[in-house]
């Protein structure tokens, strides 16, 4: 376990070295945009591991609403978290782009507007994670999280069927990405999947331990209350 | 390119600031954990 961890911290590591340089350096300049372009590496792999991630947090979610599964409830809360991160990544990197191209940092367009409540929506998960002491904290999670998961594919498909200011899909059906942008881009999706999965691990593990912490502290309650 | 940097640097401020909290939460636990070791002695 302590080995698979270490090899994937160095796989990690390098590949997210590798796709720095490539976004900076090995990506060629986009003709309209210059250099401010290359922020797309970052962004859009972002969103892609955002979306992930609560894509497993809605199926954890459900499980743990059939099974009562707690090794389910923490997946979910450790995926909403990563997955909250990713998202301000998201949320960040997007005004920072747009004010070089769009003259604005902000605009009530619809992508940018669901993705700002799928972020609050996650956020509001993790208060109530974070600050509810009730026995059905767990269960009334999943359901936000079930919630929550319904404005993924709205935020993800709202380019295809709404007309929004964000552009449009440059990858997949209609998409016209130089092939060296999107082998960039790939690279780095795989760099941040990798980081991803690295912090989950560790917050897996973190989660797992404090709860185990903590029933011990309530049992040894117990038995000093019972003398 | 300066709006590049900020937003890579922004980036990596976000990562590093989340690792950061979890650093904290694990040695919170661990200082917990020596705790209960020590008065179940």
């Amino acid at each position: 376990m302590k080995r698979g961890f270490s090899i994937l911290a160095i796989v990690t590591a390098l590949l997210l070295s590798f796709a720095l340089y490539e976004a900076l350096i090995g990506a060629p300049t986009e003709r309209t945009m210059g250099d401010v372009q290359r922020i797309f590496y970052y962004h859009v792999p972002s969103a892609w591991t955002a979306f992930l991630l609560f894509l497993i947090n809605f199926v954890a979610s459900v499980t743990y609403l059939i099974r009562r599964d707690a090794k389910a409830d923490i997946l979910a809360l450790v995926t909403a978290e990563v997955g909250v991160v990713f998202c301000t990544v998201v949320l960040v990197t997007g005004p920072i782009w747009a004010r070089p191209v769009w003259g604005i940092w902000w605009t009530w367009d619809l992508r940018l507007t669901l993705t700002l409540v799928l972020w609050l929506i996650y956020v509001s998960y993790l208060m109530l994670r974070r600050f509810s002491t009730s026995s059905q904290t767990p269960v009334l999670a999943a359901v936000l999280a079930i919630f929550g998961a319904l404005d993924v594919p709205l935020v993800y498909f709202s380019i295809w069927f709404f007309r929004t200011q964000h552009p449009s899909p440059v990858i997949g059906d209609g998409g016209s990405l130089d092939p060296r942008m999107a082998h960039v881009l790939l690279i780095n999706w795989a760099a941040f999947l990798c980081l991803a999965w690295l912090v989950c691990w560790t917050r897996y593990r973190l989660e797992v331990v404090k709860r185990e912490v903590e029933e011990a502290q309530s049992l040894e309650s117990l038995l000093e209350a019972s003398g | 390119m300066s709006y590049l940097y900020a937003a890579y640097i922004a980036t990596w401020l976000i990562h590093g600031t989340y690792l950061a909290i979890l650093v904290r939460r694990y040695s919170r636990i661990r200082r917990e954990m020596e705790s209960l070791k020590t008065r179940s002695k």
